[in-house]
């Protein structure tokens, strides 16, 4: 198979070990595109609705897509994807690196991995030579030492994931590995994969990728290279990465500060991008094939602790383990950084907990008592080490965080609920959304959780006016279609978000290697389609009507900002109903917030709107009919 | 891709100079090396390599032809001769595949691929020169034969 592909899609059962090698299903990869949209359909298809995320039944697939390792920029992402035990929904997740590509180099679109193995192995793949290997040794490792480990064992032109002590234990915020720093954090990945016994994954592969038009690619990519390099984009993101948002955070109020309280934290210079490049900074360090270079390869330094290497900490760990757990400097956040990564917990989710932890700890419910003698304080490193020993092992209360904030406030109770920054499970990224409303429309109607991923709207917000809803909804329906469609692809985001590189260009590279001839028009219909498909994935798991699950925490509606430029300002709860009465109408849906029938024919998923009207969740008919296109166009300024 | 030509008033040899710290490890130069050369994305049919040393001490390491030579004296068929560039062409005829001249060289970039009946060996067009964006690898020229004939990887 040329286009794009590699070619092979491996099927490898984990309880009987059998590996079965079967031709890529081309037609599969037309529809849904790769990456997250080939996920999304397997996992609907495949994994039953009453199936335990943690269980047998449970797969769990590493995706690529055609444009994955072929000259696209940053074609670098490798999309994992499966049931997530932490939203009981649909979850994926990505990171760059080098992994995405190298399976393709090895002849392999994507793995599909299911059941449980009754021992501890990892995959190893040299071009034809695909083994599951006995990972006895390995289990127990942390994640950056057992990449070490099998970069030792195997060799440094190896390509690397690992799953930490975090994921062998189920804590259900357990990311995925890779690079020294690179990880797929969100939905629980790495818990499905330490459930299914499964430790690494290592790729080596010499072979070629073809394409449709080669002459054709190589002239397009290399002017848009040529192009890109001479944005004035380029230079703050290679010099800082996305920390250089910390104090732009923190000027236009939506940083997270000690755990959301508020959106402006005083000692932001002390933990910003400056910082980090003047105290920190090892090295730039880029994904495959990508240019900008916005990964930092960075040392933390503190007295009485080892010096440690990690890669970060980028914005969301920046903010989410420096503001919002109140730290004043920025070798701690890189520690703490390095801890998670280590353990193999999100960084995201992670500061969420810790987050969340400190401030219960502040307010009395939880105690030193609870904490095996020691304190919970903001700012205080060595509080955050216990606890995440705790955490990871499941010790004590550290049992209670290892379901997330949200399973933690419903053991923890006394109206903890209300401070538990998440959305279907999933903790919020680090962007406060009380002045910001459609961000937090963003994260409430995300399929995954309160993620930024799917729709970042805070120059929008900015752009279209800070205290009013209007017309935000269909902004963020249209963003939830283009940004995802960048994870269906497997490449980065940032080229289009920051460097200005068009959806139109983008589509036009996927013309030059699949000749698939499509549109951009069809691209975001794919990517609506997977959109609905998600969500009726979610609403057959968890049987109720939507909008029952698209309510943030309290705290987002009934406190407004207490301190800084946004001092004063929130939403309020008739927002927060009036943004969900238009994003419904938006993507024609019911007032419910359950998918119509219209809309679901329209896209082609006649089975999804069969399967939801069984469990009386269908949406019912809107008055005038749906709208004939959901979402509005629109390109955020990037900052 | 046709060479570039020299810049006036400078020698005809074309050479690669690194600037090792600039490097990000994107391989980007393996990509279109590969590609250009052969038709198809493989960035293990590049003529150079980049090193990743992590995660101590954290660093890429890219390493590219000097145009020492050592390869053309190890050649026992004589299948590599050196053009007007500088650059040392591998005479895809006569070279038998031997690989004599692969240990030969002192920095590793001379490759041999399962795919090819020859081996690969930079022949300076310079394409990685003009996609790299951290100017970790960059067009060079000096005349032949001056003090510092090697510019180490």
């Amino acid at each position: 198979m040329a286009r794009g592909f590699a070619g092979t899609t491996l099927r490898i059962d984990l309880g009987t070990g059998a590996i079965r090698r079967q031709p890529t299903d081309e037609a599969l990869f037309r529809r849904w595109h790769g990456g997250r949209g080939v996920v999304a359909k397997i996992c609907y298809d495949e994994v039953p609705r009453d199936a335990d995320p943690l269980g047998p039944k449970n797969v769990f697939i590493m995706n690529t897509s055609p444009m994955s390792g072929c000259l696209i920029p940053a074609g670098s992402k490798v999309e994992f994807g499966s049931v997530s035990p932490l939203t009981n929904g649909q979850g994926d997740s990505n990171m760059g690196g080098h992994l995405g590509p190298a399976l393709k180099f090895a002849g392999y679109d994507m793995v599909i991995f299911t059941g449980i193995s009754p021992r501890p192995v990892f995959l190893f793949i040299d071009n034809d030579t695909v083994e599951l290997r006995d990972a006895s040794g390995l289990w127990g490792m942390k994640s950056l030492d057992c990449e070490k480990k099998l970069k030792d064992e195997l060799g440094e032109d190896y390509e690397i994931a690992t799953i930490g002590p975090a994921g062998e234990n189920g804590i259900l915020f357990s990311c995925i590995t890779h690079d020294f720093g690179r990880q797929a954090g969100r939905t629980g990945q790495g818990a499905v994969m330490g459930s299914k016994k499964l430790k690494a994954i290592a790729v080596r592969g010499n072979r070629s990728l073809h394409v449709h038009d080669m002459d054709g690619l190589i002239r397009h990519v290399t002017s848009i290279i040529k192009r890109t390099q001479k944005h004035p984009n380029m230079e703050p993101w290679q010099k800082y990465g996305t920390a250089f948002f910390i104090s732009w955070s923190n000027d236009n109020a939506v940083i997270p500060t000690r755990n959301f309280q508020t959106t402006y934290y005083e000692d932001t210079n002390k933990i910003d991008g400056d910082q980090l490049v003047e105290k920190c900074l090892i090295t730039h360090k880029a994904c495959f094939g990508c240019w900008m270079n916005c990964g930092k390869y960075t040392k933390a330094v503190i007295p009485g602790k080892p010096e440690v290497h990690l890669e970060g900490p980028e914005y969301e760990t920046g903010s989410l383990c420096g503001s919002n757990l109140g730290m004043k400097d920025i070798n701690h956040v890189a520690y703490i950084n390095w801890m998670l990564d280590n353990l193999g917990m999100d960084s995201m989710s992670g500061g969420g907990v810790i987050g969340f932890g400190m401030e219960c700890f502040e307010r009395g419910l939880i105690t030193e008592k609870d904490l095996e003698g020691h304190s919970l304080r903001w700012g205080s490193v060595d509080d955050v080490e216990h606890f995440l020993d705790m955490v990871a092992n499941r010790r004590g209360v550290g049992d209670w965080f290892a379901g997330g904030t949200k399973r933690a406030a419903e053991k923890i109770g006394r109206g903890s609920e209300k401070f538990a920054m998440q959305v279907k499970g999933q903790e919020m990224s680090g962007y406060d959304g009380r002045w910001a409303p459609g961000m937090l429309l963003s994260y409430m109607t995300a399929d995954i959780g309160a993620h930024h991923n799917r729709s970042w709207t805070i120059t929008v917000d900015m752009a279209e006016g800070r205290e009013s809803v209007e017309g935000r909804a269909k902004i963020v329906v249209y963003l939830q279609h283009i940004r995802p469609l960048m994870d269906t692809w497997c490449i980065c985001r940032l080229f289009w978000g920051e460097l200005d590189i068009t959806p139109e260009e983008i589509v036009e590279t996927l013309n030059l290697i699949t000749g698939w001839g499509v549109n951009p028009e069809e691209c975001l219909r794919a990517s609506e389609m997977i959109w609905n498909l998600n969500r009726c994935h979610y609403l057959e798991r968890n049987k109720a009507n939507g909008r029952t699950f698209d309510y943030p925490p309290a705290r987002s509606w009934e406190d407004k900002i207490p301190s800084g430029p946004g001092k004063g300002k929130g939403v309020s709860r008739e927002q927060v109903e009036q943004m969900l009465d238009e994003y419904y109408a938006a993507r024609g849906w019911d007032s419910k917030g359950n998918p119509t029938r219209a809309v679901l024919e329209d896209l082609g998923l006649k089975d999804a709107a069969d399967n939801v009207e069984r469990l009386g969740l269908l949406g019912v008919p809107i008055p005038g009919g749906i709208p004939p296109v959901r979402g509005e166009k629109y390109k955020p300024k990037a900052f | 891709m046709s060479p570039k030509p020299p810049p006036a008033g400078q020698g005809p040899f074309q050479r690669i100079k690194v600037n090792r710290d600039n490097c990000t490890g994107c391989r980007l130069c393996l990509q279109i090396c590969g590609t250009d050369h052969f038709r198809e994305i493989n960035p293990k049919k590049a003529a150079m390599r980049i090193e990743a040393k992590f995660p101590d001490p954290g660093k890429y390491r890219p390493y590219v032809c000097t145009q020492c030579g050592k390869c053309a004296e190890a050649c026992p068929v004589g299948a590599i001769s050196r053009n007007e560039r500088g650059a040392y062409i591998v005479d895809k005829e006569k070279c038998d595949n031997c690989g004599a001249c692969v240990p030969a060289c002192p920095f590793g970039v001379v490759f041999q691929h399962p795919d090819l009946g020859h081996v690969i060996i930079c022949d300076f067009c310079m394409m990685c020169t003009d996609m790299c964006n951290t100017k970790a690898i960059v067009p060079w020229e000096r005349p032949a034969g001056g003090p510092g004939e090697a510019s180490r990887g």
